[in-house]
């Protein structure tokens, strides 16, 4: 299967200057990207598969001693290309506040408590129906310095590999029905009203799990489409 | 219409979910048992070829050190063959991933060890120079950037067919500069991300 990679679906990504997120004014290129054809070197990329991860890396309730608080929670969905073929063997891999809104890392100054039990990285690699699957917890809303009264929308951030170099793509993930979209700038740098859905996971009632966690479902299109139009 | 999903910023927290050693450094004695996947020693035992040393920093518009950038880097094996199922070309060294992941520290430097990728098969059966493909992600990146980095001793970079692409006095952000320290090959590749002197990144 020889995969392309039309310039025109990135039409979708914010642009690299998106002046209400304060942190993209000095660090967006300001003279026009060079335009370069796809040689080998771009159509290649990491192949991460099943001995990159260990059991339970997914489960990012399981890695300490006890469980962490908060809203236990399942993510899942499929990697897709742009033709929605799944993208198998795929390494996914997310990072998360915990459920007061606090990251583990040294530089996160929301006063917010830290959770022994909580880490919050977790990663995955799809199945061969590009499938993948996390237990968490429903990561909290946190402030951030970009403008007065800044806070980010509830989000778990993705990183996904995909086919290629080219396939690579970092993201995050939202849930539905946020009060805080309408303010976020992030969320707000992709313009186009559709192409923002796209971020936000769908509540799952029917993976549910019963006395135990809520399921969102979020699915990932990658870069990457046949050559040809498939006939039909 | 492509229904791909957008790119988001990887924000400044990402480093101990995807930098190696980033949970330790944030965790320490926290019992957390994480494989390292990529890190940036791409060096393995089997990868023939000239071991060599790749250091930059990256700045921002101000020429500041951004001190929360992940680079990454792919490349091809010293016999130029990618570790890929579409290069389909024989792989001699069956273990060298060509994958490397490195955040900045303080003073917005990074680094890898790795092999110098031999010359791979370019467009029109044209052959490219030795380079190496780098991605950058930062907070203030709402998408990840792309450049190549190319070394200051091949002479073959006077006939790349992408670095014919770039204004001849643009060229020279691209050209790792080659430096010897205690006995090693360190090539020296810094990253401006905006303003003068600015890097050449692709939109590919
Ligand atoms: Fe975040």
């Amino acid at each position: 299967m020889t995969l392309v990679y039309p310039k025109e679906s990135l039409s979708a990504y914010p642009k690299h200057l998106s002046p209400g997120y304060r942190s993209t004014i000095k660090r967006s290129p300001s003279k026009p990207l060079i335009i370069i054809p796809h040689t080998l070197s771009e159509l290649t990329g990491p192949v991460y598969g099943h001995e990159a991860v260990q059991e339970n890396d997914n489960d990012l309730t399981k890695q300490h001693k006890g469980e962490p608080l908060g809203e236990r929670i399942i993510v899942h969905g499929h990697i897709l290309d742009e033709d929605k073929r799944p993208v198998p063997d795929t390494l996914v891999e997310i990072w998360q506040a915990n459920a007061c809104g606090r990251y583990v890392h040294v530089v996160d100054q929301h006063p917010a408590p830290l959770d022994p039990n909580f880490t919050g990285a977790g990663r995955t690699v799809t199945d061969k129906n590009g499938y993948y699957k996390f237990i968490t917890v429903k990561p909290g809303a946190y402030p951030w310095r970009n403008h007065p009264n800044a806070w980010r929308p509830n989000h778990i951030h993705f990183s996904v590999f995909g086919h290629s170099f080219l396939s690579r793509l970092v993201t995050q993930m939202y849930f539905p029905g946020d009060p805080l979209f309408p303010f976020d700038p992030i969320f707000n740098s992709v313009t186009d009203e559709k192409a923002r859905q796209r971020m936000i996971s769908s509540f799952d009632l029917d993976n549910t799990v019963p006395d135990w966690a809520l399921c969102f479902r979020f699915d990932i299109v990658l870069r990457g489409r046949e050559q040809t139009p498939m006939e039909h | 219409m492509s229904e791909i999903t957008p790119s988001q910023t990887v924000g400044p927290f990402f480093a101990y979910g995807l930098t190696p050693k980033g949970v330790c450094q944030w965790r320490p004695n926290s019992g957390f048992d994480w494989k390292e996947t990529a890190g940036d020693n791409l060096i393995t035992p089997d990868a023939s070829g000239e071991r060599i040393r790749i250091e930059g920093c990256i700045t921002d518009g101000d020429g500041a050190p951004i001190n929360d950038a992940m680079i990454e880097i792919w490349q091809a094996d010293a016999q130029g063959r990618y570790m890929h199922p579409r290069d389909n070309r024989s792989i001699p060294n069956a273990r060298f991933k060509g994958f490397g992941r490195s955040a900045t520290d303080k003073s917005g430097v990074f680094g890898f060890s790795t092999v110098k990728p031999g010359a791979v098969p370019g467009p029109n059966g044209k052959a490219q120079a030795p380079h190496i493909v780098v991605c950058i992600y930062s907070r203030g990146m709402l998408r990840q950037i792309y450049t190549r980095l190319y070394f200051s001793d091949e002479s073959a970079n006077a006939s790349d067919p992408i670095l014919a692409l770039i204004p001849p006095d643009r060229r020279d952000t691209l050209v790792a500069k080659k430096q010897m320290r205690g006995g090693q090959n360190v090539y020296r590749f810094d990253i401006r991300v905006q303003g003068k002197d600015e890097t050449v990144f692709f939109d590919i």
